[in-house]
Order: C-alpha cells, then sequence, then structure tokens
C-alpha cells in the first residue's frame, strides 16, 4: 500500500461527489452520493485489512505529508495519518453513511442534491478530522464540519429546526474558539503543528491546566456533558433522520477523540488534576439525563437523553487513566454509534409512515411489524447493555476501569445503566407492544427491503462487536498501551485497591501472606511492618 | 538624493494624479458620452500605478526629506487599494444606470482615481503633513462619492453627514498633529519616535496620542467613533459603498499601522491600551448593533466595524508579527467585502430598482442558487469558520496577540466572534431556511458576474494556494517598518 495516498483518496472522493451532485437531478444525485460512499466503504475496509497491529507495527500508519503554507512562524501541513483510534472511528463513519443516504433515500423530496452534497460534505469533513495529523488541518475539519451540519438541520429538519441549528452552530462555535486560542499558544510555544510531536511534549503543569480548560470547553461541548448538553435534544430532534444517525453515530464521537488525542496525551497532570470535575459531570449526566430520558413523550428526544448518559460513560472511562477504561470508552462510543445510529434509523422508520414522534401515537408494533420489531428489540437490548452485543463489552470495561479508580463513581455510574434499562425498556413496552387498536397504526406495513438492508447490517455489527470484540480491540490496543504509558505518572491512587487494615479478601483468609497487599498499597502507605502487625 | 530617483519613487502617485488630470480634461470635454472611455482608461491607470509599484516605488528607502517611504509596507496596501478602486469603477455604469435613469458620469472614475492618490499618500507618508494631506484628498473625494447620486435624497443627506462628521474627525486628528508637532518639535516620523523614545514632555506626546489616535479610529470607523459609517454606508449609492468598505478601510488602517509603529513605536504601552479598547468595542458593538438590522447594507456597515476591531487585534499586538497579520486580515476583508456588495449588487425587482431589505433574500438559494452559494461563502468565511479563507485571517491576527501576551485579550475578542457569526449566519438562514420571496429580476452583467464568481473561488477553500505567497507578502511588507 506505501505510496498509495489512501486518506487523501477517502476524502476527495466524496469530495468531488458533493460538487458533482449539486449539478445533477435528484435520481442521480441519490446514486452518485450513495456510489460515493460505498467507495469510501471500501476505502475503509482496505484500510482496515492493511492497517498493521502487533509488536513492531508503527504507530502512525498511511502517513502523508504535504506542506500547505506557514503560518506564523510554524507551517500548516496536509498531514494525514492513522493510529488505531483513528482507524476505528473512520471505520464507523465509512459505514454509517451509506446507511444514512439509504434512510434519506426516501424521506428526503425537496432539495434532494444540496442534501446530498451536505451529507457527501460531512462525510470529508469527519474522516478528515480524525485523519489529520497537523493541529491546524484538525482545527479546520473540527469547525468546517459546522456547516453542513447547520445546513442540513435547517433545511431539511423538523418544524423547530431554525431554532434547533443556530444553538447547534453557536453553542458548538464558542466552545471551539477558545480551544484554538489554546492551539495558538501551542503552536507559538512549541514552533509545531505536528500533533504526533505535540503528543510527546512536556508542557509545565501550571499551562496545561489553562490549555486543557480551554480544550475542555469544546470537547464538553462536542461530546455533550451536561451542563452544556442541551444543544443535542433540540438538534437531534429537529434533524432528519439521517442526520440524527450521523450526528449520533460520529459527530458525538469527536469529543471523545478528543479527549483521547489532545486533552490526555498532551496534558496528563492537568488531566489528573481536574479528574474530579469530569467525574462530576459525568456523573450528573449519567444520572439526571437517563431519568429525564424517562419522562420523554417524543421518541427522538427520549434516545438524545440516552446518548447523553452513554457518553458521560465514556468520560467516566477515559479518566479513569488505566487501559481498562480507555479500551471501554472506545467500546462504547463504537457500540454507541452503531446502535443509537440503528436506534433513530427505528424512529424514522416509523415516522415516515406515521409521521409522528409522539410515542402514545403507537402500541403494539409487534403484532403488525413483527421484523421491525425483532429488531428494534436487538438495538434496545444492545443500549440497555445486555451481554452479547456491543454495549455491554464497552460498558463493563468502561466501568471497571472506573472501579479501579474511584468506587463511588462506579456506583453511579452503574446506576445509569440500570436507568438506561428502565426507559428504553418502558419505551420498547409502549412502542410495541401492547393491543393494536389505533386504526393508522393498525395500517403501517412491515420492513421493506430498503430498512431491512439497512437495519439488518446494523444489527450484524452489534453482535460482532458483542460477540467478537477482538476484532475491535486488536487494532487499537497498541495505541492504548501507549497512551496509558503516557498516562501513567499522573494516574490517580485509586480507592478500590487493597489498602491497609483491609486486607484483600484473599489475603485475609491467609494471613501469613498479608505482607502481599501491602506491596499494592498506595504511595504513603506505612512501611511494611507495621502492615504485617495491623494485619494480624 | 537625485530628484528624478525621488520622483520614480512616488510613480504609482504620479501615474494616478497625471491621469486623472488628464481623465478629467477628458470628461470636460466629452461630456456624459465619454464615460465608457474614461471609465476603462482610469481601469488602464489603475494597473499602470500597480505596475509602477514594482520599481523603486516598493524598493525601501525616503524620499522628499523623508516625507514619503516607498517600501514594501506602503506597496502592499497599494496593491490592495488599486484593487479595490479598479472594482469600484467596474461595478459602477451598470447601477447608475437603471438606478438614478440616467447613466453614469465621467467624473466617477476620476474621483476614484483622485482618492488612490491620496490613500497612496497616506500609505507612504513618512510625516504628519503629507499624512495630513493624502489623508483629506481621500476624503474630499469620498465626500463627493458618497452623494454622487444628486437626485437621491439619502445619497445627498450620507454626503452631507460623512463630510461634517468628516471634518470633526479631520480637526481632531489636527489637533493630534499639532501637540505632537508642538511637544517633540518635528513632523518627521523618525523624529516623533526619538521624542517619544526619550521620555522627555511625556504628558504633552500623551495627549498628542490619543488625539491622533482618535482622528485615525474616526477615519476607520472603529468604536467609539463609528457613528456615521451605517448612515453613510445605507445612503451612498452601492458602488461607492462598496468602495468605501475596502479601499479607504485598507488606507486608514495602513496609516495607523504605520503612525503606531514608525512614529510612536516606543510608547507602544500607551496606544496598546487604546487599540485594545478600541478594537474590543468595535468588535462587540459592531456584531451587537448588526444583529436587528433590516437593511443588508446598514449590516454590511456594522460588519465593516466589527471587521475593524478585529484587524486591530493584530495591532495591538505590535511587532512584525502584529503587523503582517493586520496586512493580512485586511487583504482578505477586502475580497470578502467586495464580494459580499457584488452581490448586494444583484439585489433589484423585477422593474430594476435596488432592493436592500434582508427578507428580500429569502429563499434565494432556490430561485438564485448560484448567487446564494456566493453569498453563504462570504458570510461563513465573515464568520470566520474554516475552510473559508476568513478562518484564516483571523488565525493570524489572534495568533499575533497569543505571540504578544495578550491571552485574554485574545480569548475575549474569539469568544465574541460567536455573535458576529449569529447575524452572519442570520443571512445564510434567510436564504437558504425560509420560504421564497419574490425572485429578484434582471441578469447578473457578466463582468460583475467574474468578480463575483472569482472573489467566490479565492475565498473557497480553492483559494488555499493563494495563502502562502500572503504569508511571504505580508512579511515581507512588516519588515518593511522595523
Amino acid at each position: 500500500m506505501s505510496g498509495f495516498p489512501i486518506l487523501t483518496v477517502m476524502l476527495a472522493v466524496p469530495a468531488f461527489a458533493a460538487v458533482a451532485c449539486l449539478f445533477v437531478n435528484a435520481q442521480s444525485a441519490r446514486w452518485l452520493a450513495l456510489a460515493a460512499t460505498f467507495v469510501d466503504l471500501a476505502l475503509g475496509i482496505l484500510l482496515w485489512a492493511n492497517f498493521q497491529t502487533g509488536d513492531g507495527a508503527a504507530q502512525w500508519q498511511f502517513v502523508e505529508h504535504v506542506r500547505l503554507f506557514g503560518i506564523g512562524g510554524a507551517e500548516f501541513a496536509w498531514a494525514l495519518g492513522i493510529d488505531g483510534f483513528a482507524l476505528l472511528l473512520i471505520v464507523l463513519s465509512v459505514f454509517l453513511m451509506p446507511i444514512c443516504i439509504g434512510a434519506s433515500w426516501r424521506s428526503i423530496e425537496k432539495r434532494v442534491p444540496e442534501y446530498m452534497a451536505a451529507f457527501l460534505a460531512t462525510e470529508v469533513l469527519m474522516i478528515g478530522t480524525f485523519a489529520a495529523q497537523d493541529l491546524m488541518l484538525f482545527y479546520v475539519f473540527f469547525e468546517g464540519g459546522l456547516i453542513p451540519m447547520f445546513l442540513i438541520i435547517g433545511i431539511w429538519g423538523g418544524a423547530n429546526r431554525i431554532y434547533a441549528s443556530y444553538k447547534f452552530f453557536l453553542y458548538t462555535l464558542l466552545g471551539s474558539l477558545l480551544m484554538l486560542i489554546a492551539i495558538l499558544y501551542m503552536i507559538l510555544t512549541t514552533g509545531t503543528t505536528s500533533i504526533p510531536a505535540l503528543m510527546a511534549h512536556d508542557f509545565p503543569p501550571h499551562v496545561q491546566t489553562w490549555l486543557w480548560l480551554a480544550f475542555f470547553a469544546s470537547f464538553a461541548v462536542k461530546m455533550p456533558m451536561w451542563p452544556v448538553h442541551t444543544w443535542l435534544p433540540d438538534a437531534h430532534v429537529q434533524a432528519p433522520t439521517a442526520g440524527s444517525v450521523i450526528l449520533a453515530g460520529v459527530l458525538l464521537k469527536l469529543g471523545g477523540y478528543g479527549f483521547l488525542r489532545f486533552s490526555l496525551p498532551m496534558f496528563p497532570e492537568a488531566s489528573a488534576q481536574f479528574i474530579w470535575l469530569v467525574f462530576a459531570l459525568s456523573a450528573v449526566a449519567v444520572i439526571y439525563t437517563s431519568l429525564v430520558a424517562l419522562v420523554q413523550s417524543d421518541m427522538k428526544k427520549l434516545i438524545a437523553y440516552s446518548s447523553v448518559a452513554h457518553m458521560a460513560i465514556v468520560t467516566f472511562g477515559l479518566f479513569a487513566f488505566n487501559a481498562q477504561g480507555v479500551e471501554g470508552a472506545m467500546m462504547v462510543m463504537l457500540g454507541h454509534g452503531v446502535v443509537s445510529g440503528a436506534l433513530f434509523l427505528c424512529v424514522g422508520v416509523i415516522y415516515d409512515r406515521l409521521h409522528t414522534r409522539e410515542i402514545d401515537r403507537y402500541g403494539g408494533l409487534a403484532i403488525n411489524m413483527p421484523r421491525y420489531a425483532v429488531l428494534f428489540l436487538l438495538f434496545t437490548m444492545a443500549s440497555v447493555g445486555l451481554p452479547g452485543t456491543s454495549n455491554f463489552i464497552g460498558e463493563f470495561l468502561s466501568l471497571a476501569g472506573l472501579y479501579q479508580v474511584s468506587t463511588l463513581y462506579a456506583l453511579l455510574g452503574t446506576t445509569g445503566i440500570i436507568l438506561g434499562a428502565a426507559y428504553m425498556l418502558y419505551l420498547y413496552r409502549r412502542v410495541a407492544f401492547g393491543d393494536l387498536t389505533k386504526d393508522d397504526v393498525k395500517a403501517m406495513p412491515d420492513l421493506d427491503l430498503r430498512e431491512f438492508v439497512m437495519l439488518g447490517a446494523l444489527a450484524a455489527v452489534t453482535l460482532w462487536m458483542g460477540v467478537y470484540p477482538e476484532s475491535f480491540m486488536k487494532p487499537m490496543r497498541g495505541d492504548v498501551q501507549k497512551l496509558v504509558a503516557r498516562l501513567e505518572r499522573a494516574a490517580p491512587a485509586g480507592d478500590s485497591a487493597p489498602t491497609v487494615g483491609k486486607p484483600a479478601p484473599a489475603a485475609a483468609e491467609h494471613g501469613e501472606h498479608a505482607a502481599a497487599p501491602a506491596a499494592h498499597a498506595p504511595k504513603g502507605a506505612p512501611a511494611e511492618a507495621s502492615a504485617h502487625g495491623e494485619a494480624h | 538624493m537625485n530628484y528624478s530617483l525621488q520622483l520614480m519613487m512616488a510613480l504609482p502617485e504620479l501615474v494616478l494624479a497625471i491621469g486623472a488630470v488628464l481623465l478629467l480634461l477628458v470628461a470636460a470635454w466629452g461630456g456624459a458620452q465619454s464615460t465608457k472611455l474614461v471609465s476603462w482608461t482610469a481601469i488602464a491607470v489603475l494597473v499602470g500605478a500597480g505596475i509602477a509599484l514594482a520599481g523603486p516605488a516598493s524598493a525601501g528607502g525616503e524620499a522628499f526629506g523623508g516625507l514619503y517611504r516607498p517600501d514594501m509596507f506602503a506597496a502592499f496596501a497599494k496593491a490592495l487599494i488599486f484593487l479595490a478602486a479598479g472594482v469600484s469603477i467596474l461595478i459602477a455604469p451598470r447601477f447608475f444606470q437603471q438606478t438614478s435613469g440616467d447613466d453614469l458620469r465621467p467624473e466617477y472614475p476620476v474621483l476614484i482615481l483622485l482618492s488612490a492618490v491620496g490613500m497612496g499618500m497616506m500609505v507612504s507618508a513618512g510625516d504628519l503633513m503629507s499624512l495630513y494631506v493624502g489623508l483629506e484628498l481621500q476624503s474630499l473625494s469620498a465626500y463627493i462619492l458618497a452623494s454622487f447620486m444628486r437626485r437621491d435624497t439619502r445619497s445627498a443627506e450620507a454626503g452631507l453627514k460623512y463630510f461634517v462628521l468628516g471634518a470633526l474627525a479631520s480637526g481632531i486628528l489636527l489637533y493630534g498633529i499639532s501637540l505632537v508637532y508642538g511637544f517633540s518639535g518635528t513632523t518627521l516620523f523618525s523624529g516623533i519616535a526619538d521624542a517619544y523614545a526619550s521620555g522627555d514632555q511625556k504628558i504633552g506626546l500623551l495627549f498628542g496620542l490619543v488625539f491622533v489616535f482618535s482622528g485615525l479610529a474616526f477615519k476607520m470607523s472603529a468604536v467609539p467613533f463609528h457613528m456615521w459609517t451605517p448612515d453613510v454606508y445605507e445612503g451612498a449609492p452601492t458602488p461607492v459603498t462598496a468602495f468605501f468598505a475596502s479601499a479607504p478601510k485598507v488606507a486608514a488602517i495602513a496609516l495607523a499601522t504605520r503612525v503606531a509603529i514608525d512614529a510612536m513605536g516606543p510608547a507602544i504601552a500607551d496606544w496598546r491600551q487604546i487599540v485594545i479598547f478600541a478594537s474590543l468595542a468595535s468588535i462587540l458593538f459592531g456584531s451587537v448593533a448588526a444583529i436587528r438590522q433590516e437593511n443588508i447594507k446598514r449590516l454590511l456597515a456594522y460588519s465593516s466595524i466589527a471587521n475593524v476591531g478585529f484587524a486591530l487585534v493584530g495591532l495591538a499586538a505590535g511587532g512584525e508579527a502584529g503587523v503582517s497579520s493586520v496586512l493580512y486580515y485586511v487583504a482578505i476583508y477586502v475580497v470578502m467585502t467586495l464580494g459580499s456588495f457584488l452581490v448586494v449588487l444583484q439585489m433589484r425587482d423585477h422593474e430594476g430598482r435596488p432592493v436592500e431589505t434582508i427578507s428580500s433574500l429569502a429563499g434565494m438559494s432556490r430561485t438564485r442558487p448560484g448567487l446564494a452559494v456566493a453569498l453563504a461563502i462570504f458570510m461563513f468565511s465573515l464568520a470566520g469558520i474554516p475552510p473559508l479563507l476568513g478562518f484564516f485571517s483571523k488565525l493570524q491576527v489572534f495568533l499575533a496577540a497569543v505571540h504578544a501576551g495578550l491571552y485574554v485579550f485574545a480569548a475575549v475578542a474569539a469568544a465574541a466572534s460567536t455573535i458576529g457569526a449569529y447575524y452572519y449566519l442570520r443571512i445564510v438562514k434567510v436564504m437558504y431556511f425560509d420560504e421564497p420571496a419574490p425572485a429578484f429580476g434582471g441578469r447578473t452583467d457578466p463582468v460583475e458576474g467574474a468578480l463575483l464568481a472569482v472573489a467566490a473561488v479565492v475565498i473557497s477553500p480553492l483559494g488555499w494556494p493563494l495563502l502562502g505567497y500572503l504569508e511571504v507578502w505580508t512579511g515581507a511588507a512588516a519588515k518593511a517598518l522595523f
């Protein structure tokens, strides 16, 4: 593969298709967009197949570097390259895109060429964000994504679309501008825009604090974390189905990716310093938004709030500073991308038939739409985190990682999962079960082939991730190790390790080994001799 | 120094001045029929003046005993000024023909040329006297241009307002100049810089500095001396407004930069406070006041106030990085603003009358998709959203501010640009989200269409290759001041 600029090609294909879409009629635009996204999917699979893993594999692969122009002494370069994290998120993006185009096939009737062009532009910007190795290039892609998403929500959205599109745009813009100032500071002090170089650079701790806060302002909004999550329910509810899929599936991952790529490796000390903040906000999010989701009468809003709760599990995992936590966070991001995308599609399927998202207007769909009900059930269970589905792996690992740092927050985080089961099952019960009483609901036909293929593909991946997660863990394992090694010097002590006077159960049974737990005690523990004495 | 070399250094202004006088004679005897000839000759004169920049006019040094500075800094600003002046001449004929009923009079291009001479003197000034003479030549031409549609009361009102307030500004500036001269004993920038560096007569010089900057703020339309801008921009004929928003802005900002660095460089701690205040006030006021505007020209006037604020972010930073960022910013701003006004020129109803309300843009993405895409590009770019060039220009000024250690200032200015984004988005919203209003009548003139397309392409990511050159040029221009 050496020499073939596969990442640039992945960006160029949808970019050219987007421009071409503007000059053709509606039906051609649909086919053109579908073809372009399938080409990108094929390239994404090729990328995955050729990605080297294991010992000796380079951290950054498929690297491209072309200098574009100077920016205040530093260089602005077309620098692309991916590691395991970026690879998986790019694969997720290119996998969801054809499904988005498919979901819009019939439901979008007005201004189809522009719609397809906006979607393809979004794809370009998302792939670019994950693949960029130049800090400025990253910011360009990261912020540029606002424009097509603004248009998608504003033109093709629901009744209150204009408010939602403004809120989405201005919220995220404000956060990102503070990050921009921090980026400028980093470029000026280090003289480089290369992300790999900056990931190895050690900023002084007091500078890290400010830089971390500026990045946090941006990523917390994108994530979104409580209390800056309020743009998300509005944007989701008003966006067209495919817009919601791509918003939940990929755009929400930008925040997590930002923490993973920037906040943690570049500012390890500051990240450790602000663990309390991240954990507190995540704990509020996981419980509060779950409770809010429980009382929603609008299906899309319910799933949007559940996204906020799931993203809180991601931040919990990331800031656990250990391998399980980070791997779990990535798996939640991937799993949530597939499952919440699928759930929005499920809502879209019945919305296309009845044109309402009110939960009360449905009921008894299991009777007249059995295929739909089965797939919807699968995704509901995946969202709850049932073993065997994608989200179980991620949530379990995240919380296992979190438990090593804080038992209290692990407890609170797990509460969110219980509440998640409550609101998802309650939703499913109201939509699919019960008697089929309403005439218009009775008349709804089951899934057609197009819908079945889209949901079937998502279902297959959901089960694949749940049953054999190794396919997804393997590309990122090396990167997780490197990240954890980088974070080690700042890692928090954790309160769940066996401590003096509270020996681990196994050790307590065998008193003669009481010295063993003391060796694992956190820093500053009394000398081994006294521990020995107390243990007896 | 040999006199002919000194004249060669001022060749661009000479070409313009002689050209303007000759064309004035042609206009006097040729009458209204000669407009086309005079316009195209004026364009040729501007091109000739632009070519003359390549010679001794940009080689550095000084002419006429320090009164005139033919350096790269001046040359860069002049190139922008000539470009904007040329565009203003090109876009005028159709507007006047369709709006005031009679054809454009040949004095219009002549006045633009004279104004360009004044602006050339301003950016090349090495002395307070050449500064003032250049400024007045530019301003007097501008007052007449603002009231060029004689039968239109709004245009006459704009001209009068501009004149009265401009005269006030000149008075303030002159007062400052006299104070500076009185306390430093010289009008040469280099001598003034020595006086500031020596630290004698501190209070008097400080007062002079405050008044000089107030006068310059007036010409740049920076808050709190901005109040003439919306009225003049709204009332003046649209091609003239496009001219006001581009060329004199560049000249005033470049002049302020030169005065700040060349003449008052040692007093940076004093003027930095003024510039930071004017910058933040312009960004905030320009953005907030634009939100409720219903007239697109007024909106662009407030937008130009906010943009001056961003350019001043670079000036506040000072130093070579700061100066080059100011030039970088105004270069991209000129293209964006000319592009926006080119779109405004296309807004006319079926009888050819110009329409200026923002609501008339409703649904333009369906009635005139090409025009809507172009305006959307300009608006997103003015809002500073990547990957458009407006983002890179904002980036440069923020970079300079961060480089100078003004972190809080940069962060506040960046956050305030979110407010600006709100009203730029509103234009996009009206064009793309709202139901269509009656379509605009008339077809786009080929010349205007071509200019619009060029501006849109330059601002889009296709313009990235140009940024490399811009970086080099602005860097070289900034070096000339240090």
